[in-house]
């Protein structure tokens, strides 16, 4: 394997992404929301200002796990079949690289693009709170932000993954797509209807692991405060036992959302 | 034209060779059996019609599609092979894929920057390269503001980084105005005598049939000839024909005399005859037409063309 090969085609999909704004569009995304919900977020309750970094942290977790799997699908799924599709394939894998390389290449170029909008757009707005924040909020705002990235980087991952296997731009837009649903909205609503139709009979004991098969409600796991008036905010994530919860463990399954459909690409992009 | 090029008796060694490579998507045989020998320093064409299998052996010889039987050797090395032969080799080759597609958004010196880091090369030369393909005055233009054929001479100004000593051109002067086309071969030319060895796909024979070493024609998945073009003609041994000039009071006078000549169709035309014959008889023709002083006023010979022999071949 050849670092700079991969170095090459990744600092060309990030300048790509600089040059086209698309980082710095993405990263007023986040400004905007993060701040309108850090000072108007309790607006409904007639009452305007930041209140606490609990209730902030919450509400920006239920909107970040919408957001950002939505990004990272639109920005990774014609990765390669984009290529494929245009016809300049052909051309890059003529140069002396492989295709794991391209592949990887492609894919940490992408990843830094959205990791740098992500920390930039919420560093902004936790630079802004930092004053109204002690040494422990500001902790719990750097693990959101962490955990965002991260969730961000699964998600490219399973882009990346459906761009090599999609025979064309148009299917692969369908699959984002669909996969965002499953993820975001049917997967939660899935676990809880079978919870609900057998009592909680089935299922109840292996909730917690369940839960692990999506990254999205990782994300929300690694988040959630001792705070018992805001673990209502969480919604399904609450019933997750402690012990399991530990930050690292989450990281280490994130990191595994991460490597496992990038392992299926390469396995895939190799013919 | 190939055996006066010094270039290519200094290094006439097998630069490509292709043995029974076969590549079948299913049921269709898109090449099917084909042997190959291309000499170093050599131009060298691959005629076909579209869906002949050109492309497909091209990207088999570049590696980038795997072969179903068959091997295909490109300076000794085996393609296909993994580790440090396979990146070796790739370094030595430049590809100009057919319709290539670049980045609208770089600019062409950004495109070359790009395609050189890939390539390990210095981009200290990529001016020099844009200067030889004529895109200077671009350089720093995006290539989204390029016409089709600035496109194609940024695409060919890659597969020259690098200073490869291999190039495979798929139907490069697509898009090129005649101007341009002469240019393009001009390069080729000097890029032969560096001993740079060029192989290229066309369907336009006659823009290609002048201009490179020696040709295959191919056909259904299959080489079906190779050789210099007056090699493959004389092969065929197609007949050629004569256009004989007369005056009109002469027509028959003239008629007459190749009426006792080997000659096949005549043809009467409004101010000249045209006589087909074979190749074996044009002496005897010319002597004979010689003879009848003062009416002939003109005598010219029409060699069968590459199409002539391009279909005796491949139909």
């Amino acid at each position: 394997m050849e670092f700079s090969q991969i170095t090459t085609i990744a600092g060309k999909e990030f300048w790509d992404r600089i040059r086209n704004r698309w980082v710095l569009a993405v990263a007023l995304v986040f400004t905007v929301f993060a701040l309108s919900i850090a000072y108007f977020g309790s607006a409904q309750q007639g009452a305007v200002g930041f209140r606490s970094i609990e209730v902030t942290i919450a509400s920006l977790v239920s909107l970040v796990i919408y957001l950002i799997p939505l990004i990272a699908l639109l920005l990774g799924f014609d990765a390669i079949v984009g290529e494929r599709e245009r016809g300049s394939l052909d051309l890059l894998l003529s140069m002396p690289i492989t295709r794991f390389e391209l592949l990887l290449g492609k894919y940490l170029g992408l990843a830094g693009a959205l990791t740098f909008s992500t920390i930039a757009g919420f560093g902004l707005v936790g630079i802004v709170l930092s004053a109204q924040l002690d040494l422990n909020a500001l902790f719990h705002y750097f693990g959101f932000m962490l955990s965002s990235v991260l969730l961000g980087c699964a998600f490219l991952s399973l882009a990346v993954m459906l761009s090599v296997f999609a025979s064309d731009r148009t299917r692969a837009s369908g699959l984002a797509i669909a996969l965002w649903f499953f993820f975001v909205l049917i997967f939660d609503l899935l676990v809880l209807g079978v919870l609900v139709v057998t009592g909680g009979q089935w299922g109840g004991e292996a909730l917690p692991y369940v839960m692990l098969l999506n990254p999205a409600d990782v994300f929300r796991i690694l988040n959630i405060f001792t705070l018992e008036d805001v673990r209502t905010l969480y919604g399904l994530a609450t019933v997750f036992p402690a012990t399991l919860a530990q930050p690292w463990l989450l990281g280490l399954v994130m990191a595994g959302w991460i490597a496992a459909p990038l392992a299926i690409a390469a396995w895939r992009f190799r013919r | 034209m190939a055996d006066t090029s010094p270039a290519l008796n200094e290094a006439g060694k097998a630069m490509i060779v292709a043995r029974g490579v076969r590549k079948h998507f299913g049921a269709i045989h898109a090449v099917d059996g084909v042997d190959l020998d291309i000499r170093g320093g050599e131009l060298f064409g691959l005629i076909g019609h579209n869906g002949a299998g050109k492309s497909t052996l091209f990207k088999m010889m570049l590696g980038l599609i795997p072969i179903t039987a068959g091997e295909i050797r490109i300076d000794g090395a085996p393609v296909g092979a993994g580790g440090g032969s396979f990146r070796a080799v790739r370094r030595k080759v430049g590809y100009l894929p057919e319709n290539v597609v670049l980045y609208d958004n770089l600019t062409g010196l950004e495109t070359l920057d790009f395609f050189a880091r890939l390539k390990g090369v210095s981009p200290a030369d990529n001016m020099r390269v844009l200067e030889r393909v004529g895109l200077v005055h671009a350089a720093r233009r995006r290539v989204r503001e390029y016409s089709k054929g600035m496109r194609q001479r940024l695409g060919f100004a890659q597969a020259l980084l690098g200073r490869p000593r291999i190039l495979f051109l798929d139907e490069p002067t697509n898009g090129l105005d005649p101007e341009a086309i002469r240019g393009f071969y001009a390069i080729l030319r000097q890029l032969r005598s560096e001993g740079v060895t060029t192989v290229i796909t066309s369907h336009i024979l006659a823009e290609i049939q002048e201009r490179v070493d020696r040709l295959a024609i191919m056909a259904a998945g299959k080489v079906q000839a190779v050789g210099t073009v007056a090699g493959l003609r004389e092969r065929m041994d197609l007949p050629l024909w004569f256009d004989v000039r007369v005056a009109p009071a002469d027509f028959e006078a003239v008629r007459a005399v190749l009426g006792h000549l080997p000659v096949g169709a005549v043809e009467a035309h409004d101010d000249h005859v045209a006589v087909q014959c074979a190749r074996e008889s044009k002496m005897a023709v010319i002597a004979a037409l010689a003879s009848l002083d003062g009416k002939v006023l003109d005598l010219s010979v029409r060699e069968p063309s590459l199409e002539d022999v391009f279909f005796g071949f491949s139909d």
